[in-house]
């Protein structure tokens, strides 16, 4: 019987890190895609071209490694590929699971769009999800990488569900299904997986039905297995602190958006888990600077201390211009190594100290 | 013998053409959003979809056609996020769906935009039919919005009724207004704040020169899931011609409050799902509408407007077409009631 949070962390600590404190530094996600890409998929899905699969691979694949590099050069210590292969948060996978069909676009919000698919038939593996991803981000990254995978839950709730009794039957299934991809995704080599749940925190009682999902996903799943939780735009206090009872080693929130007013929801009771926190807007053009960062940063160890906090944005960087959340990303992790410096020297107070000194035992 | 007249709750979706050229024209971004003085590009684009949607319903035999709301970016806060006194600011979840808005944040007195109006006579254009005119519910503006000026909810709430109303003033002819109200489900107010919000919609029904309908939706977050009996008692005060309940999420409950309280003279059905890609054809649609006037025990209805339970905005827009159709269709299939 494996045990959450567990002792993982260290593992993603780079071997030249300067400061004796580590704030693990990574992103959400997704990433704004390379303008080519898109006119590629376009001349991929024209059936007039003679460009097919073979040269789509190509070109995910070069997009994949262009931006994967891209994170490695921000100083980030996990990577990402910027999710360069999935057209969409639940579209991707949905495509790849049996049972579901597709209707056309509908809104999120202002003028972005999914494909938001219909549940027809009882949901069943398909064609595999990320192996292909992760194996080949891996061999171009030097650092660590981070596997996103949309949560059941999420998934079961931006579906039109046509053949379910109710959406909790279906996230119920899609969790078997999120868990025989990690499985494959372990079996691969990868060590930090992060379930994606934006659609934690909208409904009362949803908390109960997406910790159900996670005891699915976990199972047999080992310990050196980094598993994170992210959840983004939502009434936190509806599931804290019913979330430190989940089977997972770290929450990863959207706080920036809401300049932090909902921080103190998770100082009482004690935050358990390492919290992954967003410390810049990506809904936002204008680019924090390093000292705002580094404010934003404080927010966090009002929560927990260093040693459980990650640093990260709010949510994923795909809408941002590219330019634009390269230099997010910089200013973040530039952020991050000052604010080490700071408490290795001793001049930045820990308020969560007091109470969690012994949390990294 | 009851009248069935087929309208909706508004707010579809763009057409898909619209959707890449306006995406085009304004970004993806929160700072390229309506704000009430759009390029005329922009403008033009909205009035190509207007005509595009009000030429649907008619083709599909909608009795009373809505405008369409393709504008409304934030959705039901639209009249607040083109007003002056109010900044529009970070994006924020609507209800517990996958859709944002912009937080609106009223920061001085609210006055009428005339935005809601000038949509309406540029539909008017397009159609011989009467429109049927949708407003957000002062109760469930309230909900969404950000007071920064009012100082508590009553008084936030009575401005809002206000600043409805005087908007509802300057409409042009519309046969009726729906005011949406889907928080008196998904946030019931409580004792004392269940009679303001009566109070308020009946000072916007009172402004419009329409028949009103106080449009409820979604399932309650109060107890059953129909809409709460005292929230309901208190609605029946408000100087309305209809109720809408949604008989989508709840017919039992929503029945039996009709049969243990009253009703108004005329009705709103929601009986087509406006969230769900199965399509339900004419005939299953006119079984409802007939299912739901039977056991409406004790109450006969003058008019009852057969309507898609919530807006679409969330459909894509093939199967909104198909449900338009279906909807349009029940008024020609016989409805025994």
């Amino acid at each position: 019987m494996t045990q959450r949070p567990a002792d993982n962390r260290a593992q993603f600590r780079p071997a030249d890190h300067d400061n004796d404190h580590f704030l693990l530094t990574t992103v959400v996600g997704s990433y704004k895609k390379p303008k080519w890409l898109d006119r590629a998929r376009d001349l991929f899905e024209d059936e007039d071209t003679n460009f097919g699969e073979e040269q789509w691979e190509e070109a995910t694949d070069d997009a994949a490694r262009l931006i994967t590099e891209e994170h490695e050069r921000s100083g980030l210590d996990v990577v990402v590929d910027g999710e360069m292969r999935r057209n969409e948060m639940v579209e991707y996978f949905a495509e790849r699971i049996d049972g579901y069909e597709f209707n056309g676009r509908v809104k999120v919000w202002g003028h972005n769009y999914f494909n938001k698919p219909s549940v027809v038939d009882e949901v069943e593996y398909g064609e595999q999800w990320l192996v292909d991803e992760f194996e080949f981000t891996d061999a171009v990254a030097d650092r660590p990488v981070k596997m996103p995978i949309t949560g059941p839950y999420t998934l079961a709730s931006w579906t039109f569900n046509e053949a379910y009794e109710d959406d909790e039957g279906l996230a119920y299934d899609l969790a078997e299904l999120v868990n025989e991809e990690i499985e494959q995704l372990v079996d691969a080599g990868a060590h930090y997986i992060q379930i994606d749940e934006p659609a934690l925190a909208t409904t009362p009682d949803d908390h109960a039905i997406v910790g159900e999902c996670l005891e699915r996903i976990v199972e047999g799943i080992p310990e050196d297995v980094r598993i994170g939780l992210h959840v983004c735009y939502g009434d936190y206090s509806r599931i804290y602190p019913e979330v430190l009872d989940y089977p997972v080693d770290e929450l990863d929130l959207e706080l920036t958006n809401g300049d932090y007013e909902q921080i103190d929801v998770f100082t009482d009771p004690e935050f358990t888990l390492d919290l992954a926190m967003g410390v810049i807007d990506n809904h936002a053009g204008h680019t924090e600077s390093v000292d705002e960062i580094k404010e934003n940063i404080q927010q966090g160890l009002k929560v927990v201390p260093p040693e459980q906090l990650t640093i990260s944005p709010d949510c994923g960087l795909k809408l941002l211009p590219r330019e634009t959340a390269y230099q997010k990303m910089e200013n973040m992790v530039q952020a991050a190594r000052e604010v080490e410096a700071e408490l290795d020297a001793g001049e930045i107070d820990v308020p969560a100290a007091g109470e969690t000194a012994s949390a990294d035992d | 013998m009851t009248d069935v007249v087929s309208t909706t709750p508004g707010l579809f979706p763009l057409p898909d053409w619209a959707k890449d050229e306006l995406a085009g024209l304004k970004g993806r971004q929160k700072g390229g959003l309506v704000s009430g003085d759009e390029s005329p590009a922009i403008t033009d684009a909205y009035e190509r979809a207007r005509e595009e949607v009000v030429d649907r319903q008619t083709e599909a035999g909608i009795d009373l056609p809505v405008e369409g709301q393709l504008r409304w970016d934030d959705m039901l806060t639209h009249p607040l996020a083109v007003a002056d006194a109010v900044e529009t600011r970070g994006i924020v979840r609507y209800f517990d769906n996958n859709n944002f808005y912009r937080e609106p944040v009223v920061t001085d007195d609210l006055a009428a935009t005339g935005d809601v109006a000038h949509e309406l006579e540029s539909a008017a254009d397009h159609t011989d039919d009467g429109l049927n005119a949708v407003l957000p519910g002062p109760y469930t503006l309230s909900q969404l919005a950000t007071d920064e000026h009012y100082g508590d909810s009553a008084a936030f709430l009575s401005a809002l009724a206000d600043f409805l109303a005087s908007e509802a003033e300057q409409f042009p002819d519309v046969e009726t207004l729906f005011l949406l109200e889907p928080s008196l489900l998904e946030s019931p107010p409580g004792d004392g704040p269940d009679e303001r919000a009566s109070e308020a919609i009946d000072t916007v029904a009172r402004a419009a020169d329409a028949d009103v309908v106080a449009h409820t939706y979604w399932e309650s977050h109060g107890g059953d899931s129909g809409i709460d009996e005292k929230v309901y008692a208190h609605l029946m005060d408000a100087e309305v011609d209809a109720v809408g309940f949604d008989f989508v999420a709840s017919h039992e409950d929503n029945v039996y409050v009709i049969s243990e309280y009253g009703a108004k003279d005329d009705v709103a059905l929601g009986v087509v799902d406006g969230q769900n890609t199965l399509v339900k054809d004419a005939d299953e649609i006119a079984e409802r509408v007939e299912w739901t006037l039977d056991n409406a025990h004790g109450v006969d209805f003058e008019t009852a407007y057969a309507t898609l339970n919530t807006p679409t905005f969330y459909l894509p827009s093939g199967k909104f077409d198909e449900k338009l159709a279906a909807l349009g269709a029940v008024e020609r299939t016989e409805v025994k009631a």
